[in-house]
């Protein structure tokens, strides 16, 4: 049932798309290892870094599209599940540090013992296993999505006002994990990693290896999104987008689908946020800013709503924009920038760059129909 | 004591024939009054037209019967025995009574096609539906549905490049997909032109072989076409009771239409 679920979506359009996604993921660790630092085709291990870093990005951005493009859930909260996964990943990273902190202390983390803290609190139990971490990542970002869609879709709440709340409960995280007592290093965060899986953090063949998950776990993203919509679910998803009351009278119960595709979702951007962390060597609760959520939407809608591929181009492009125009003089700009930028895409592009190149495509089938709708109008016209 | 529980039983007893019961239904909103006692009941295969000025409460009524709207008080019995006041839109649609808005409402970015295949009755919950598969039997059924409602030819077109009237064709033909027992059409002739509402007329006489029909409409020619019992609304409450000619006869419906 499973296996026939994922292989019907393997459409032509869907392979190309693995195949490049997993192709970069090969292709840009194997230059950066293999080729000499002086050869034209070397990718720099900070080059290979910032760009598993967009990949990480554009599955938040897919995780976005899919409750947004595709069932109309505009949340400006997704930067939640994305932090939430990002510490599931740096508590493990901070338990992989061991004695080689700067108190020396084999269990407690640095911020621990700075605070005077005597043993490890509950919470941080089991995070010297990866899998554990592993299923926390998903876990605990999928247990939030759950509890929170099952109060806001239950109730009915939609639209704007739902927007509101996801921002209000990525901004309720903010203020929580700022505090030191929480358990979590405090505005600080979680940072000084050394080792993952064994593996030095620092060295070029773990950077190429997090490369490769990075791509590896947009591939299967962008796949296990694929499937969804191609199925029936996926078509009552985009029925619910387009008549809610339509699709409840036909007798479907609209929340358990909102449900299901939200706490989807949330998961894929917690594996999202797990594989920033170890990239950018940081988490701390700057990432549960209502800013860096409004980022991911702006992504998806530069890409293109409603697409798979959208939201993956749309996190690239805007984030090449980022690191090229904050790197200039002209850096203290750019949220002007793109604060003109979703205001230009929304209203001069509003399918986003994906979204009209292939309305472009699709233009030519699609124009008979089109002439064949005015025709009765015309006849009657001509009639009268 | 028992009270409460006996009123209950009596409202069942007088239900059993009927396909749809309302006895005494009241709804208000912050004051007005939008249903006060409405009280009727369609016979298993009846068709019936229900008119009424603006405001007479036609569209509430609606949705008291599909769950969209809990009555204040009132009973409402689908079928003889299904309290429908405590049931959600879904269960009511899963029992087999369907609804058609006043404005043509259907899946735009949906061809024709998957608007129908997506009323069909059968699979619902969310699970069911990622790892469904369209069997044969509900590819023929979708082509039958589109053969009656005329669309066989625009199957694979977007809803949304539909004109007014084909659309309206559409939401009626996934209502039949959903094989109701009983459909709630709202106005289908608004917006029609004179050749498409007699055709509408026809279709639904059609339907109305198979299955309990209750139309509510404006328009007087397409009331005439249809030529069933009529129940005429006003204020919330039945005014007036039978065929087009004795309700258009009654004294009170002329005061209501042609005012003082």
């Amino acid at each position: 049932m499973l296996t026939s679920f994922i292989l019907r979506a393997l459409d032509r359009r869907t392979s190309i798309v693995l195949l490049v996604i997993l192709g970069i993921g090969i292709l840009l660790p194997v230059l950066n290892l293999a080729t000499d630092p002086s050869s034209p085709f070397h990718v720099p291990t900070y080059v290979l870094t910032l760009l598993g870093k967009y990949l990480t990005y554009a599955l938040l951005a897919l995780s976005v599209d899919l409750v947004w493009g595709f069932c109309g859930i505009l949340s400006l909260g997704h930067g939640a599940f994305f932090a939430l996964g990002g510490y599931g990943m740096g508590m493990y990273l901070m338990r992989q540090i061991g004695d080689r902190g700067t108190y020396g202390n084999p269990i407690l983390p640095d911020f621990m013992v700075f605070l005077n803290w005597k043993e490890l609190p509950w919470f941080w139990t089991g995070f010297d296993h990866f899998w554990f971490a592993a299923i926390i990542v998903l876990l605990v970002p999928g247990l939030l999505a759950f509890v929170f869609g099952w109060f806001a879709f239950r109730s009915r709440v939609t639209g704007v006002y739902l927007s509101i709340i996801t921002q209000a409960m990525t901004y309720a995280l903010l203020l929580a994990f700022f505090r030191n007592d929480m358990g979590f290093g405090g505005n600080n965060g979680l940072t000084d990693f050394k080792d993952i899986l064994g593996f030095d953090i620092q060295a070029d063949a773990t950077r190429g290896a997090l490369f490769f998950a990075s791509a590896l776990a947009l591939a299967a993203g962008f796949w296990i999104c694929r499937a969804v919509i191609a199925s029936k679910f996926g078509k009552v998803l985009v029925a619910v987008r387009d008549a809610e009351s339509r699709t409840r009278f036909i007798g479907y119960r609209v929340e358990g689908y909102k449900l299901v595709v939200w706490t989807l979702s949330a998961m894929m951007a917690g594996v999202a946020g797990a594989l920033y962390v170890p990239q950018v060597g940081i988490i701390n609760p700057g990432e549960f800013a209502p800013a860096n959520s409004i980022e991911a939407v702006i992504w998806v809608a530069v890409g293109g709503r409603g697409t798979l591929i959208g939201p993956i181009v749309g996190a690239l492009l805007v984030n090449f924009g980022k690191t090229w125009f904050t790197s200039g003089m002209m850096a203290e700009y750019w949220l002007f920038v793109l604060g003109s930028l979703f205001v230009l895409v929304t209203l001069f592009l509003p399918k986003g760059v994906v979204g009209t190149l292939m309305a472009k495509k699709d233009r030519k089938p699609a124009e008979k129909p089109i002439e064949d709708v005015v025709a009765p109008g015309a006849a009657v016209q001509a009639a009268e | 004591m028992n009270t409460p529980i006996d009123s209950t039983k009596v409202a069942h007893a007088k239900a059993k024939d009927s396909l749809l019961y309302l006895d005494g239904v009241s709804v208000s909103f912050d004051g007005f009054k939008a249903l006060r006692g409405l009280s009727l009941v369609i016979e298993p295969g009846e068709m019936r037209a229900i008119i009424g000025p603006n405001g007479a409460g036609k569209t509430t009524m609606m949705d008291v019967i599909t769950g969209k709207t809990k009555p204040d008080s009132g009973d409402v019995y689908f079928a003889g025995d299904t309290d429908l006041t405590r049931m959600d839109e879904a269960s009511i649609a899963s029992l087999g009574i369907g609804r058609k808005f006043q404005k043509p409402t259907v899946f735009e970015s949906h061809t024709v096609w998957d608007n129908i295949d997506l009323a069909l009755a059968g699979v619902r919950k969310p699970f069911a539906t990622l790892f469904h598969r369209t069997t044969k039997a509900e590819i023929a059924r979708v082509e039958e549905i589109l053969e009656t409602i005329r669309l066989t030819d625009k199957r694979d077109w977007l809803a949304a490049n539909l004109s007014h009237g084909q659309k309206q064709w559409l939401e009626i033909g996934m209502l039949l997909a959903q094989e109701p027992k009983l459909l709630l059409v709202d106005e289908p002739a608004a917006g029609m032109t004179d050749a498409e509402t007699a055709e509408t007329a026809i279709l639904l006489k059609e339907i109305a072989k198979t299955k309990s029909v209750v139309v509510v409409e404006h328009d007087m020619t397409f009331v005439r076409d249809l030529d069933v019992k009529v129940t005429v609304l006003h204020e919330g409450s039945v005014l007036s009771e039978g065929s087009l000619d004795v309700v258009s006869a009654d004294p009170k419906v002329i005061e209501v239409y042609l005012g003082r």
